[in-house]
């Protein structure tokens, strides 16, 4: 038995599914992020100057490119993973002799891809804005890379859990926009109060766009060894409880 | 001969502490055509997502031609296909990529998928909407589409959850006719359905399930022979003011030129045919009042209630 069959047939599902509706998947963050650059980097931007050292749209571009990163990896998985159990195709997995693990890696590959499509996109935006070039590109395409993957699988499990189109909204809504926005996407926590700087230090999303920034810029407002202890770390946690959840067929069997 | 599906004191409990099946025993052997019956609720579905895997069972063990489920979950789900009873394919996929996918989830490499997806959607009859979106689809060709699905992997058992419920009379003795040959070419076909009259015509073996547990459990003839009457509705040619009482036969009008009859199995149709005759009464034609099998299930089911 083929397991590697399966998991292609799942991936390359996923991956046809977000490029087929591209207008709902990858224009809109395109859009939103090219107005970002040139609202907070061209024209509010120059008249903040120099953060950390660089002009604050090279600044800002690493914080942006996650940023669509982070929403479409996790969006890709819990949009489709849920309604593929909205819909009861789900069935068509459970009957077949598919592992749980062949099923996460599936849909958390499909997230992975769409995080890097976009944030490909986004990234190849802002170099008409910014004239960036990586310090340390393994960083870079690391934390890319393993944060795309720890949002898709916060996705799915958020996809787990959902018994409506509103609990697959509420987490990306009013959880992780916040945590991003207050990760330091636009700003260094050394501008905060001390009180503040420290509260941050409890957003995790912190952690990553500060490593992925260290790899672009060199410069990070949390040691870099730490963010990718994280992101390692959660990414296993994730990893673990969703193959116990589906283990035991939470959210799935009756 | 390894039977194609074997269960033991197979237990389901629901979380709201609902008992859906309190140990059945199941047997059917390769290559029938079984029927598994029984009223909403009495535990059909339950038995049929614990043998696809998507309900989790409490006990008992199930082997599908002679793989544990538990223990040889692979093996026992390659011989299995699962025709659900509501349409749970993607709606927004087309007709080739629905069957296609199901073959990779079952590891045939993508060449051989497709000779197998285009096969199956041939056989079906959907050769001419391979290309179309799924929701497009006709509810008829909705079920074939199942069915097709089904089939990709080559299942030796397949099982069809109700699978002509709702559709119309001509598709439903298509997809008789279908089935038939299915199970004709050796695959085992395990069917539920509310419409008696299928699983009389089709079935050669049955159960009938009532409140979670196996209330009968042998061949459609046997079963059939344990009527002791059966009713007909008669149509006089000449409209009669009453009828005569003829021993051992039970009669009531229904209007001036229709009859109910009774009639024990031990007497036989020939036996009042002439006692009217001597009366003077001819009948024109004959039908049955109801489905055989529906007089034996409604008997059964009522029994089964009286003992629990």
């Amino acid at each position: 038995m083929s397991y590697r069959i399966a998991f292609q047939t799942i991936l390359f599902k996923e991956i046809y599914r977000f490029l087929r509706i591209w207008p709902q998947t990858v224009l809109p963050p395109v859009v939103t992020t090219g107005l970002y650059f040139l609202i907070f980097g061209t024209v509010v931007g120059d008249r903040i100057g120099d953060m950390g050292g660089h002009r604050y749209v090279d600044y800002i571009v690493p914080g942006v490119v996650l940023m669509s990163v982070i929403t479409n990896a996790y969006m890709n998985v819990v949009a489709s993973f849920y309604s593929t159990k909205f819909q009861r195709n789900i069935e068509e997995l459970l009957v077949a002799p598919v592992p749980d693990g062949v099923i996460l890696a599936g849909y958390v590959g499909g997230g992975v891809v769409r995080g890097l499509v976009v944030g490909g996109v986004v990234l190849a935006i802002s170099a008409l804005f910014s004239d960036f070039c990586p310090v340390h590109p393994w960083a870079v395409a690391a934390m890319f890379v393993l944060t795309a993957m720890l949002f898709s699988l916060a996705g799915f499990l958020n996809a787990l859990f959902a018994n409506s189109f509103d609990d697959i909204s509420i987490v990306p809504n009013f959880v992780l926009t916040p945590l991003v926005y207050l990760g330091g996407v636009f700003y260094s926590i050394d501008l905060l109060p001390a009180f503040w700087q420290q509260a941050s230090r409890f957003n995790p999303i912190l952690y990553m766009i500060n490593a992925f920034r260290y790899g672009f810029l060199g410069v990070s407002d949390v040691p870099v060894e730490q963010a990718f202890a994280l992101v390692g770390v959660l990414i296993l946690a994730l990893v673990l409880a969703s193959l116990i959840l589906l283990r035991r067929g939470t959210g799935l069997k009756a | 001969m390894t039977p194609a599906l074997s269960i033991r004191n197979l237990r389901k409990t629901y979380r709201n502490g609902q008992d859906a099946l309190m140990g059945i025993d199941l047997d059917v052997a390769a290559g029938d055509f079984f029927a598994l019956l029984g009223p909403n609720g009495a535990g059909k579905s339950t038995t049929i997502g614990i043998l696809s895997s998507l309900v989790t069972k409490t006990a008992g063990t199930v082997r599908i031609f002679g793989h544990d489920l538990d223990r040889e979950r692979d093996a026992a789900k390659h011989c299995l296909g699962l025709v659900p009873q509501e349409v749970n394919f993607n709606q927004f996929e087309k007709v080739i990529d629905i069957v296609l996918n199901q073959a990779g989830y079952y590891g045939i490499r993508r060449r051989e998928a497709l000779i197998r997806a285009e096969e199956c959607i041939a056989q079906l009859g959907l050769w001419d909407k391979r290309d179309a979106v799924s929701r497009h689809l006709s509810g008829g060709m909705k079920r074939r589409l199942m069915i097709a699905r089904a089939l990709v992997h080559r299942p030796r058992l397949l099982i069809l959850d109700e699978p002509t419920a709702g559709v119309d009379i001509e598709i439903r003795r298509s997809m008789w006719a279908l089935l038939r040959r299915i199970n004709g070419e050796g695959t085992t076909i395990i069917l539920t359905t509310h419409y008696l009259e299928e699983a009389e015509n089709l079935c050669r073996n049955i159960a009938i399930i009532n409140h979670g547990r196996i209330v009968e459990h042998s061949d459609m003839a046997s079963l059939l022979a344990k009527l002791e009457a059966n009713a007909f509705i008669l149509e006089l040619r000449q409209p009669v003011a009453a009828l005569p009482e003829i021993p051992g036969y039970g009669l009531e009008l229904r209007g001036d030129r229709t009859v109910l009859a009774t009639v024990p199995t031990e007497l036989g149709v020939h036996g009042l045919f002439d006692a009217l005759g001597r009366e003077g009464i001819e009948v024109t034609s004959l039908r049955n009042a109801a489905n055989r099998l529906e007089q034996l299930f409604v008997g059964m089911l009522e029994t089964s209630e009286e003992s629990t």
